[in-house]
Parts: C-alpha cells; sequence; structure tokens
C-alpha cells in the first residue's frame, strides 16, 4: 500500500520479529487513509509499553505520554480542540492496569476519541509478567505458580459502564481489523477497540494460532442496539467473538457537555479572554453600597 | 505589649466561635458587610475543624479605619455559641477581651457576660437565630446604624421568602435592644474605632485572588480533585467557567486532573489544575512529563499541614519541598508563592505567563490561611491585554524540540500549520521521536536545563521592607509577608527590616547581597523545618542566626512574630 500519507520511513521499529503491533500499525494506518484523513488533523496518545511506541511509527501528531495516563491526555486534547481526530491506543496493561481508573472514568465522559488496546494478555516491554487481561494459570517469572487472579473483560466492563461503542477484533486479520477502527473513529463518542494480539516472545500460550483457533466473527445479523445482547455474546468464553459489539450514537459528548463549544465551534487557542467580563465580575466584589438595593 | 487602649490601636477585634454548622460564618458575613458598608477596612479570618457538624470554629474579624490584613491573636470581643468554644479560644482571649454567650465559664484570663442565646433564639422563633441575634448584640454594643445592619440582612437573605428577611430583622432588634442595654449599664464598654476612608475598594479572599488571577492568566482549561484548602479555586471556576469560556472538570483522581492539564496544553489551551499535598504527591510523575515534554502546566498547591492526611483544615508552609523537588529526573521548574491577595491574583496571572513562555511546570503555593483570608484591596488590574498563548503555526519540516540557544524551541500544537507535533515522555529527537543516542541525550538534557537560567534571570524580586541599611532581617516567603509587615512595623525599630520572597525558585539574585551583608537574620517560616532556610543555605550559603517556626496547623500572628523578635532582639525600640 504505498503512497499512504500516514507511512513513515526510517523509524528504527524496536518490535520483535513477528509481533502482532505491525499488523495493527498496518490497520490504524489503512484506515486513517482510508477516511481522507490528513495526518496534521489526528493526534496519536500513548501510554509506556511496546505496544505504545506505535505513535512514533506513523506520521501524525502524538503525545506519548506517561504509562497508564493516555485517556485523560486524550480527553482534554479533543476537548480543547474538537477539530482534531484522536486516538489513545496502548496495551492491555497500561490502560487496563495502570491506567484503569481512567478507562473507567473516560468511558463514563464519553469523549469523541478511539480507544485502541492491543491486548497481548502480557506485559511485553517490561519482559513477560502477567496483565490484567492474562488468563488464569498464566505461568510467568512473577507468576511462578500461575496467575492467581481471573483476567478483566474489558468488553463487558465497558458495556457495563454504558460505553457507547465496544468492539474486539484480531490483529492476525488486518483487513477486519482495519473496518472495524474506521466504524470505531466514525463513532462520535467514546469507541473501544480491544484488539487480540500475539506477542511472539512472552506469551507462548495465547499465541497466533491460538487467537485463530478461538475467535469467530458476530454473524451480520447481530444487532449492535442491544446492549443486553451485546453483554451476553461479550461473556462467552469457549470461543471469543469479534466484531462491533454495541454502537450507539447520539449521546453528548465530553466536549458538548463543557459547555464551552456550542454556536462557537472555534478551539480553544484561537480564543482570548474577555476581559471586559473579567473586569465586570472584578467589580462585583467592590461590594454596592445599601441604597442600591431600594427597590430591587 | 498587647494591653494599648483599643482607641490608640485603632482597630476592633471580633472572635465568633461555636460548632461547625452553626453559623459562625454567617454572622461573619452579616457583621463584616455591615463593617465594610460603615467604611471600615475589615480582616476576616478563620480556622476550623475538619467536620461538618460540632467541634469548634471561629472567625476572627479585625475591624479597623486603616488597612488590615493579618492574623491577631488580640480578642476585643468574642461571641461563643457554646461553652467549649471558650476553652478552644482560650489562647486568644486576653484578661480585657469580654466573652459573650450561653454560660460562658468564668475565668481568671477574660470577662464573662451570660446571655441566654439558645433561649433568646427560640422565643423569636428558630434555634437558627442565634446567628443573627448574635449580630444584633455586637452592633448594640457598638451602637452601629440600625439601617445599616437592617440593609445588610436584607441583602443576605433577598433570595428568601417575605418572613425569613422579616423573622431575621426581628431577631436582629432582640439582639440590638440586649447590645444596647449591655453598653448602657456599663457592663460592657467598647467603642467603634475612627473611620477610614476604605469605600470603593474590593473585598475578596485568596481563593478568589487565585481564580480571577488565573482566568486573567487566559486559564481556559481547570481539571482537579476536590482536596481542602484547594477546591475553592475549583468551585469558582465551575462556578463561572461558562461565562469565561473555561473547560472545567471534576477529574477521577489528581494523576488524571495534572495528565488532562498536560494534553489541554499540548492541543493550545491553558490549563490548570488546584490540590493540596496530597493531591500533589499523586500528580508528581506528571509534572516530571511537564519537564521532560516541556508542555506547560499550572498547579495550583494550597498548602495544609501533612504528612498524609495531617489536619485537612488548617494550615503550614509545608510543602516547598514537594513542589520544589517533587518529580524525578532533572528540568527547570518555577515555583512562586504570593505574600498577600493582590500577589495572589497577580502571580495566578503570571504563572500562565511564564509556563508558557518557558514550557515547564509552574507551580503556585498558597495554603489554607490565604485561601481563607479576606480584606480589602484597592484593585486587581486587568492585563493590558487579553494573554496570548506563545504558540506558531507550524511549518512542513516543523520539529517540536528544535534545540536553540535559549533553550526554549518554538512551540507548535496539533492542527495549526502543515507540521506535526510530536511530544514524547521518553528522551526524543528534535522531532519528538524517541531516542536513545547517548550524545543527544546529553545535548536535550542541556537544552531543557538552559532554560532554567533563563527563568532565573527573570526571577520575580523580593521585597526588602523597612529600612535600607537594617543590620536585623526577618526573612519569610509566601503567605507570611503581611504578618511580618505588621508585627515588624508595630516594633518600630530602625534597625529591623523584613525580606520577602513572592518567587521562591529559581531565587531572584538582587537581594543576595543585602542579605547576605546582614547581621542577623531571622528566618520565619510556618513549618517545623525551616525549608525555605535551607533552601537559601543551599542556593546562596546564608546562615541563620535564628529561626521563629510554627507547625501547629495555624498560621503566626502579629503578636507571636512580636513576641519572638523582642526575645532575639532585646533592648530599647527605635522611634
Ligand atoms: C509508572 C510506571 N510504572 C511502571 C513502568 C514500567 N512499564 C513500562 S511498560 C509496562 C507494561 C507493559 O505492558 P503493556 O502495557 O501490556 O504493553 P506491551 O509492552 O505488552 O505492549 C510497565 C510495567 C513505567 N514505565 N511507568
Amino acid at each position: 500500500m504505498s503512497g499512504n500519507p500516514f507511512d513513515l520511513d526510517g523509524q528504527d521499529i524496536a518490535w520483535c520479529p513477528g509481533c502482532g503491533n505491525f499488523a495493527i500499525l498496518r490497520a490504524v494506518k489503512d484506515a486513517l487513509a482510508d477516511l481522507d484523513l490528513l495526518p496534521r488533523e489526528v493526534v496519536l496518545v500513548s501510554g509506556i509499553g511496546q505496544a505504545a511506541k506505535l505513535p512514533h511509527y506513523l506520521a501524525a501528531n502524538f503525545f506519548n505520554g506517561l504509562h497508564g495516563r493516555a485517556l485523560p491526555v486524550a480527553t482534554a486534547i479533543k476537548s480543547v480542540n474538537p477539530s482534531l481526530t484522536v486516538i489513545a491506543e496502548s496495551g492491555d496493561g497500561d490502560m487496563y492496569g495502570e491506567g484503569g481508573n481512567h478507562f473507567i472514568h473516560a468511558i463514563r465522559r464519553n469523549p469523541n476519541i478511539t480507544n485502541i488496546i492491543h491486548d497481548n494478555m502480557v506485559y511485553g516491554l517490561t519482559k513477560g509478567q502477567a496483565s490484567p487481561t492474562s488468563r488464569r494459570g498464566f505461568q510467568t517469572p512473577v507468576q511462578v505458580h500461575g496467575v492467581a487472579s481471573d483476567p478483566i473483560n474489558p468488553l463487558t466492563l465497558a458495556l457495563s459502564l454504558n460505553a457507547s461503542f465496544v468492539a474486539r477484533a484480531f490483529a492476525g486479520d488486518i483487513p477486519g481489523t482495519t473496518a472495524i477502527i474506521k466504524k470505531a473513529i466514525l463513532h462520535r463518542g467514546y469507541a473501544l477497540v480491544d484488539i487480540f494480539q500475539p506477542c511472539v516472545t512472552f506469551n507462548r500460550v495465547n499465541t497466533f494460532a491460538w487467537f485463530k483457533e478461538k475467535t469467530y466473527y458476530l454473524e451480520d445479523a447481530h444487532d449492535v442496539s442491544d446492549r443486553a445482547m451485546a453483554f451476553q455474546r461479550a461473556a462467552e468464553s469457549d470461543r471469543l467473538p469479534l466484531g462491533i459489539f454495541f454502537a450507539e450514537e447520539g449521546r453528548p459528548t465530553f466536549a458538548e457537555s463543557a459547555g464551552v463549544f456550542g454556536e462557537d465551534a472555534v478551539p480553544l487557542f484561537r480564543r482570548l479572554v474577555d476581559s471586559e467580563r473579567l473586569g465586570a465580575l472584578i467589580e462585583t466584589y467592590r461590594g454596592k453600597p445599601l441604597e442600591d438595593q431600594k427597590g430591587s | 505589649m498587647n494591653g494599648k487602649p483599643r482607641a490608640e490601636r485603632g482597630e476592633l477585634a471580633v472572635v465568633l466561635a461555636g460548632e461547625a454548622g452553626q453559623g459562625v460564618q454567617a454572622v461573619e458575613s452579616l457583621l463584616s458587610e455591615a463593617f465594610r458598608q460603615e467604611g471600615y477596612y475589615v480582616f476576616s479570618g478563620q480556622e476550623f475543624m475538619s467536620r461538618i457538624r460540632g467541634g469548634s470554629n471561629s472567625s476572627l474579624l479585625r475591624v479597623s479605619g486603616r488597612p488590615v490584613r493579618a492574623w491577631s491573636d488580640r480578642t476585643d470581643i468574642c461571641v461563643a455559641f457554646d461553652e467549649k468554644a471558650v476553652r478552644h479560644l482560650a489562647k486568644r482571649l486576653q484578661p480585657e477581651t469580654y466573652v459573650l454567650g450561653d454560660g460562658v465559664p468564668v475565668g481568671e484570663g477574660w470577662r464573662s457576660i451570660d446571655i441566654p442565646l439558645r433561649k433568646l433564639a427560640k422565643d423569636a422563633g428558630e434555634s437558627l437565630f442565634v446567628n443573627t441575634i448574635s449580630a444584633g448584640i455586637l452592633w448594640g454594643i457598638l451602637s452601629g446604624r440600625r439601617e445599616t445592619i437592617a440593609g445588610v440582612i436584607r441583602r443576605f437573605f433577598s433570595g428568601k421568602k417575605p418572613q425569613v428577611v422579616d423573622s431575621n430583622l426581628a431577631a436582629a432588634e432582640i439582639g440590638m435592644k440586649l447590645g444596647q442595654e449591655l453598653k448602657r449599664s456599663g457592663q460592657v464598654s467598647l467603642e467603634l474605632p475612627p473611620l477610614g476612608d476604605r469605600r470603593g475598594r474590593l473585598s475578596i479572599n485568596g481563593t478568589e485572588a487565585v481564580s480571577l488571577g488565573a482566568i486573567a492568566g487566559g486559564c481556559n482549561f481547570v481539571s482537579a480533585y476536590p482536596m481542602s484548602p484547594s477546591t475553592g479555586v475549583l468551585v469558582f471556576l465551575a462556578k463561572h467557567g461558562r461565562d469565561f469560556g473555561i473547560i472545567v472538570e471534576q477529574a477521577e483522581d489528581e494523576i488524571s486532573a495534572a495528565n488532562m492539564v498536560l494534553g489541554a496544553w499540548y492541543a493550545g489551551a491553558r490549563g490548570m489544575t488546584t490540590t493540596s499535598g496530597g493531591g500533589f504527591d499523586l500528580m508528581t510523575e506528571a509534572v516530571s512529563l511537564s519537564g521532560m515534554t516541556e508542555t506547560p502546566m499550572v498547579v495550583h498547591l494550597a498548602q495544609r499541614p501533612g504528612p498524609a492526611t495531617g489536619l485537612p483544615t488548617r494550615t503550614e508552609q509545608g510543602d516547598l519541598n514537594l513542589a520544589l523537588y517533587g518529580g524525578h529526573g532533572e528540568f527547570p521548574r518555577v515555583l512562586l508563592a504570593p505574600g498577600n491577595l493582590e500577589q495572589a491574583y497577580a502571580l495566578a496571572r503570571e504563572a500562565f505567563h511564564l509556563a508558557d513562555a518557558f514550557q515547564v511546570p509552574v507551580i503556585l503555593l498558597t495554603d489554607q490561611y490565604l485561601m481563607d483570608s479576606r480584606y480589602d484591596v484597592d484593585d486587581l488590574p486587568l492585563p493590558a491585554a487579553p494573554a496570548e498563548a506563545a504558540i506558531v503555526q507550524t511549518g512542513p519540516e516543523y520539529g517540536r524540540y528544535a534545540i536553540t540557544e535559549s533553550g526554549v524551541s518554538p512551540r507548535g500544537i496539533p492542527g495549526w500549520g502543515e507540521g506535526l507535533v510530536g511530544v514524547d515522555s521518553d528522551e526524543h529527537d528534535e522531532s519528538g521521536h524517541i531516542t536513545e543516542d547517548l550524545d543527544l541525550r546529553v545535548r536535550m538534557v542541556d537544552k531543557r536545563l538552559r532554560k532554567l537560567s533563563l527563568v532565573a534571570e527573570k526571577a520575580l524580586s523580593a521585597e526588602w521592607i523597612g529600612p535600607e541599611e537594617a543590620p536585623n532581617v526577618v526573612v519569610c516567603w509566601g503567605t507570611a509577608l503581611e504578618i511580618a509587615r505588621e508585627a515588624v512595623a508595630g516594633l518600630g525599630r530602625r534597625d529591623l527590616a523584613v525580606l520577602h520572597f513572592r518567587q521562591v525558585f529559581p531565587l531572584p539574585e538582587e537581594m543576595r547581597r543585602r542579605l547576605e551583608q546582614a547581621d542577623c537574620r531571622i528566618l520565619l517560616e510556618g513549618n517545623a523545618t525551616g525549608q525555605f532556610g535551607e533552601l537559601l543555605r543551599q542556593c546562596w550559603g546564608i546562615d541563620w542566626q535564628h529561626r521563629i517556626l510554627k507547625y501547629n496547623g495555624l498560621m503566626f500572628s502579629i503578636e507571636e512574630v512580636r513576641a519572638g523578635l523582642r526575645k532575639i532582639l532585646p533592648g530599647e525600640e527605635v522611634e
């Protein structure tokens, strides 16, 4: 796919050969290009981890911040300049572990952003410890006797918080993943895309073959407006459905609720403080003489 | 030493004390407004417990014909809503203090006057009338004008039903009669001080000063998590947010709040968060991120005593080191510490300018004492021109971290211009991409640290108050300013001055010589370890002959500072 404006040459990519992140990078770039977006209109916000390095490997604006903190940053960026397309992206450890509290509250705010999680069920960058989505019994140098906690199910968690768009993809299918990401970006509101991503170095259990065998796409007849059904499908554990589980348009976004745009869509950086109004507010502290009150 | 006759002191100090929820603050508001209406300057301050009901809280009103702007332990008259309030206040009562209230314990240290406040309130119709009755009593004792207090009450209850206004007016009347009687019978003899020229001035508190200053600085994004004593700023900006186009969000925690502020600045807004020590602890990683990504950031840090939860509603100057060292790695920052309400306004505004101009975190250090102190200021000047962001429209080859001589790289924002704006918490190259080129690392560290000398050159001056050649100097920072000023002025010595710092990091160099040349340097700080004194020792090699430190949760009083100085500097007070 030469000619994609989001392609960026000359980067020394830090991912292992065969890593699922390459496919996710391809899908993100394809989705952005298919939507006719320009790099200057797009901001990728990430935390820390192997997944979180993705913004360095494509041409766009980026804020590669702290481990776990991409969502607050992304929420703020979108709210002060709603004309930007904002994607918050990181690994499962980053988004569901370190940033778990932000994950919950970002969903409640419904910012108009896309939240992509590279879900490899392990901590990659720190060399193979358990993540919040690691399955019970998964053995690591730290979880020597196997993980003893239940994994988070990000989809049912998001649905329980009434997320307005909930989807899951598999890095093994780039066109399928691209299609889901495109829908997520077009969705007005918070959109979760959890992407199964094989980690070839630290996860020898949930491999490419494992995901391939375990996953299947939701049938076309699946009704994305049925939240109860979405919940039921997202809770399946024998085999793991992919696709858009739930989508609901029309809810107020964070920027809309913030109440500073209304008629005036000018981003905040183009606005100046209303000095006259400030002067009037300051004057209220001068204290009115009591006489003024008479008759009022 | 405190025994000067009232008339000579030219002021009247009223203390109101009672349980949380009893309406101490309502009486304070009524009386302050009444005094102001008459043309007096009023300082009001509060000390209260971290609870919604019960306990003992108090408000101080200093009323004078001259500007008053500092905490004092003198009490001329106190209204105690309950018995334990008197015990709570004992240290602030003098033998000549009148203490009025229900079953006021008879003590050596004050003059008690038993007034059946609760019964009077019940007779008037409701126990809540204790407030208006008390205000009436004080007003009656002082022979205040009926129209004034009535007008203030009408305004105070203006949103309420007419019966509420009428019954409060009646309650005030009951109080006034009683007060006039106490005065006629000679039981209480107190006068209003000589009138001043207060009219036309603004009456604000620290919360309002910081908030208004932030708006003046162009603040248009606030994200914070509630924590005393910083919450008032969040509340203020929430109230006025829509009028000024400010996005206001209560974050899920301080980590989120601080990271949102960085996101906001990155995209071109001017963001602030407001917090106290414990919240700042959680923000320190974001402060470090501000340093690394060179994304501006403004943090209002209203101090209260720690460690941990400490004394949530009280005051201390204990978080200087936290603000100075919080956040890993080495990067420049600016610490501002307003000494009074004018400075709180001006420095809140300046914080936005400095953060923007130097792309560094700026921390505005206040405390509960300042947040809750209200007094009169001449004016809060509007900026000559509205704050404009120091951002550039990017070209196609734009790189966020161009290495420049000053260390400041032109700051672009996403979506404005042809270029791409990339920022990274990893060490990065000039285009913001992650790097492990170790030579580049050194160049980037040097670039970031060059900004520190730049900020230091522009450091806001310290203020020397008193005789230029004074061999003795009291050194303080932040909210101790007005207390030190009044305490030292009252001593009337030609050999003593005050040196106050409103920027505590980086330090303004120009006062260094004078400070070094003083014979006797006295450190005055509201903490237990003299953190600012240690900073001056570290930066300038300053040693201290004396230290006056306080850390019981209350601010210094003028009298305490004076007593401390008298001990240090015996001998005649020079006229
Ligand atoms: C505050 C903080 N704690 C810990 C780390 C170390 N750390 C970096 S990435 C990471 C987890 C990586 O796992 P994940 O987010 O799943 O991403 P992956 O590398 O697997 O893509 C950790 C623990 C850090 N950078 N910052």
